[in-house]
């Protein structure tokens, strides 16, 4: 069956680009400025990715997803700081509790439209920011110490579980549901969908991912202080999802790889960054609101290009 | 009397966040986009103020009315350059635009000018006044008076001029006020002229009475006026200026009682708060959509 | 609590906006198996009522009863499970999703495999997938749309566009179906076969139809009885002879064509 191939060509490009990297790096092929942003990448590739299944999939417009990349970030360091627990035990432990912080926030937001539903996101982001900035208990202002334990393999793993997780639900008639509340929610109502339901559902599962992706960043990056997740952040995340082209999962993917490598080049002028980044997203905005995808995959593309089904009149 | 010192305290937050509350308001109400970038208007202001007193030697009123006229120039440019085309698309995309002209602003900003902050230098008299045993500044009662000054002349505006009457007309329906014969994109660009105005006076009034600015100034204050306009109810004018007196009240009370870390945090717990219990504010109808 | 033989008893239904009251004192009864007109001039209240039928609004008064059970508080997907489908006015597909997917979205409530089995690829994913396609395949061949099947739905003509969000429609398994004006727009041999489609379905499926409509020779045509609304009530009632020379009904439609 055709869903089957496309999973084992997934399963060994998977295996492929694992295992040539790994070699890169136990071989110090390539140095550490490389490894961590190929590391930096994988981590923003989740995060786009569960954004993209919030925003792309179901059509909620959440700008406060760093609050739970925090939620992820700050429960795992506790995990293997203060309560000494192995390092897959904080992965899992950050993404449950986002989980549930996306349940908390999705339920009472969730019912919201459009704009309002986006301050509203924000304003949570930034009650859960304030929250740990207050917290003598995590460092407060001036952050926490976390041992670096982040490894190419925990990061990869940890995207492949992502991808194939929003892949398998999209592709299910639970992906359709939230597609289904995306195009017309009042119609999918009128069809017999739980419109609540998969709408926190979408959040919770984007929550989750956005904690696993803190739980990588805490133990990569040696501290975390409640200044990296900030609207900044979200901002850039969003971005991604933005010019991946809402609804298009490569997009998002390709827009995370793409603009990650820009960042880590322009690090050392933050604000010619940030010019670079708005400016993209206004213009995008303006005159290709698709981004560069539009709602299509990359296996889409390939599809036409095999001469596959009538073309669109 | 500590409370009549925090309740002037209060409403001079809250008049400050009412000036800025009233231009999301407004443009909220006649083209329902949340100009995220009504917050850096703000900051502009500001610093437009700033140097008009130290590079033009310029007194407090006639820097304010500078920075105001400026204002109201740049909101117009933004609204033209960036907005206009998308009073057809979808909210989120208008949004998400807003965004990112927000962060253009504060970023080019920050790239010709640095990030630091500077102060202002003192503009305002600085009497005390002992009214009920309270020790109240004249800076206190001059931003109390300005501000309130400048909502009764909205108020004016709003209620006995034609513009004013255009305005309110699109808020209601714009097809049908175009086909009334009002031009509509005039009326939008008075519109946000009108608002910028208030929020640049806003900023020479906040530089004047809490000094220290910088480019970055405007994020949090934006954020919670726009909770104030939300508050208040939103498109709705006397809402604006209900909400940023509530919220710069309830600010400073949380701040007095000690909790002052959680000072932020107030405003956004009163966002969802309101979003969930009465969306439409206090002030706002609670207006079923049609299907 | 009586039992009615009738699938749809609507008792003095309404709903009041603010201090406007949209509807009021509504009473139908629709019996299994009949095709019912509601007919009124632009803004009578005609849609709204169907949004009261659907969960869409809570009426402020009355009360509506469908196969026996009262309808109260529920939200629209749960009226839809319960056997109540409908269309809308202006047409509302899922544009970006194919029409084989608007369907199957339809049968989303009659699928049984679980998120978990989704994600994790379980043997029952698989099945329940396979039958609502093979179930969705089948629905479209009914209705001719099958050669459309890998199409965006905002690619289809308008006129296959209304027939699918009337497939769409049926594939929720309903009992009553309500069509909003499904002929608008629609040229007179475009409504002709809709006529038939209509008359199709309603064997096919054993279903009750509610029907609101502009096209009078359309509503006159197929519909056993007729309710005509005029300012959020009902002002006449009965059969299309009836109604054809009803003097209120010629009222309220002052100026427009109301007999051919």
């Amino acid at each position: 069956m055709k869903k089957s191939k496309s999973f084992w060509v997934f399963l060994v490009l998977s295996i492929i680009a694992y295992s040539v990297i790994q070699y890169l790096i136990t071989y110090q092929i390539i140095d550490s400025l490389y490894s961590n942003m190929i590391i930096l990448i994988t981590i923003n590739i989740i995060l786009a990715v569960s954004l993209h299944l919030v925003i792309g999939i179901t059509g909620q417009f959440s700008i406060g997803h760093a609050g739970f990349l925090a939620v992820g970030a700050y429960v795992s360091a506790i995990v293997t700081m203060k309560f000494q627990l192995p390092f897959p035990v904080a992965i899992i432990a950050g993404g449950v509790v986002a989980a549930l912080a996306g349940l908390l926030v999705g339920i009472p937001t969730l019912r919201l439209r459009g704009d309002y539903l986006a301050i509203a996101t924000l304003g949570f982001a930034e009650i859960i920011r304030i929250f740990f900035l207050n917290i003598d208990y995590v460092g407060g202002a001036a952050g926490m110490q976390v041992s670096h334990l982040t490894t190419w393999t925990s990061a990869f793993i940890c995207l492949f579980i992502t991808i194939l997780v929003i892949v398998n639900f999209t592709n299910s008639r639970h992906g359709r549901a939230a597609i289904s509340i995306r195009e017309n929610e009042i119609a999918a109502d009128a069809m017999g969908i739980n419109t609540t339901y998969y709408k926190v559902a979408a959040f919770a599962i984007g929550s989750l991912f956005a904690g696993i992706a803190g739980a990588l960043q805490a133990h990569n990056f040696y501290i975390i202080s409640p200044t990296n997740f900030g609207f900044l952040k979200s901002f850039d995340i969003l971005i991604f999802v933005v010019l991946g082209g809402l609804g298009s999962l490569s997009g998002s993917v390709i827009a995370a790889v793409f603009l990650t490598i820009v960042s880590t080049y322009l690090q050392d002028y933050p604000s010619t960054r940030m010019i670079i980044y708005s400016l993209v997203l206004v213009i995008v905005m303006l005159y290709r609101p698709k981004g560069l995808m539009g709602t299509l995959e990359i296996t889409d593309l390939f599809k036409r290009k095999g001469g596959g089904p009538n073309d669109k009149k | 009397m500590e409370w009549i010192q925090q309740l002037v305290n209060g409403i001079s937050l809250g008049s400050i966040y009412a000036l800025i509350a009233l231009g999301y308001t407004m443009v909220y109400g006649i083209i329902k986009l949340i100009n995220f970038a009504h917050g850096d208007v703000f900051m502009i202001g500001s610093f437009i103020g700033f140097y008009s007193i130290t590079g033009w030697g310029l007194s407090f009123f006639p820097a304010l009315i500078v920075s105001m006229a400026a204002c109201a120039v740049f909101g117009v440019i933004i609204e033209r350059i960036a907005y206009k085309r998308l009073r057809n698309a979808t909210r989120i995309a208008a949004l998400i635009t807003a965004i990112g002209v927000s962060l253009l602003i504060e970023y080019v900003f920050i790239y010709f000018r640095g990030a630091g902050l500077v102060a202002y230098p003192n503009v305002l008299p600085t009497k005390t006044f002992e009214i009920f045993g309270a020790q109240i500044s004249s800076k206190s009662l001059l931003i109390l008076g300005t501000s309130v000054t400048l909502m009764l002349i909205l108020q004016f505006i709003v209620h006995k001029t034609k513009t004013g009457k255009a305005m309110r007309a699109v808020s209601h329906d714009m097809d049908a006020a175009r086909l009334m014969g009002i031009n509509v994109d005039r009326t939008i660009s008075a519109t946000f002229a009108i608002g910028s105005a208030l929020a640049g006076a806003a900023g020479v009034i906040f530089g004047a009475y809490y000094t220290k600015i910088e480019p970055l100034m405007g994020v949090i204050p934006g954020l919670k006026a726009f909770v104030a306009a939300v508050l208040g109810g939103i498109g709705i004018i006397p809402g604006a200026m209900v909400g940023g007196l509530i919220l710069g009240l309830v600010e400073t009370i949380v701040s007095a009682l000690g909790f002052s870390l959680w000072r932020d945090a107030a405003a956004f717990i009163i966002l969802i708060l309101i979003l969930i219990f009465r969306p439409s504010g206090i002030l706002g109808k609670n207006t079923k959509e049609k299907v | 609590m009586t039992k009615n033989d009738g699938l749809l008893q609507v008792k003095g239904a309404g709903i009041q906006f603010g201090g406007l009251k949209a509807v009021s004192e509504i009473n139908m009864e629709l019996n299994r198996g009949e095709l019912i007109g509601l007919i009124g001039p632009n803004g009578a209240g005609k849609t709204t009522t169907f949004n009261m039928l659907t969960g869409v609004y809570a009426p402020t008064e009355g009360e509506i009863f469908f196969a026996g059970k009262k309808l109260k508080g529920l939200k629209p997907y749960q009226v839809t499970r319960r056997g109540i489908s409908r269309t809308f006015q202006n047409i509302r597909l899922f544009n970006e999703l194919t029409v084989l997917d608007n369907v199957k979205v339809a049968y989303h409530s009659l699928a049984k495999h679980s998120m978990l089995s989704s994600i994790f690829r379980l043997p029952s994913h698989f099945a329940g997938e396979r039958e609502m396609e093979e179930k969705s395949i089948e629905f479209l061949k009914i209705f001719q749309l099958e050669r459309y099947k890998d199409e965006k739905a905002k690619n289809l003509p308008y006129g296959q566009q209304r027939r699918l969000e009337i497939a769409r429609a049926l594939a929720a398994g309903p009992q009553l179906l309500l069509l909003d004006e499904p002929a608008a727009g629609m040229n007179p041999q475009e409504t002709h076969e809709l006529m038939e489609l209509i008359a199709f379905i309603r064997k096919q499926f054993d279903l009750t139809i509610l029907l609101i409509e502009h096209d009078m020779p359309l509503v006159m045509g197929i519909c056993e009885r007729i309710y005509v609304l005029d300012h959020g009530q009902l002002i006449a009632e009965g059969t299309p002879d009836v109604i054809r020379n009803h003097p209120k009904v010629i009222e309220a439609y002052l100026g427009e064509e109301v007999a051919e």
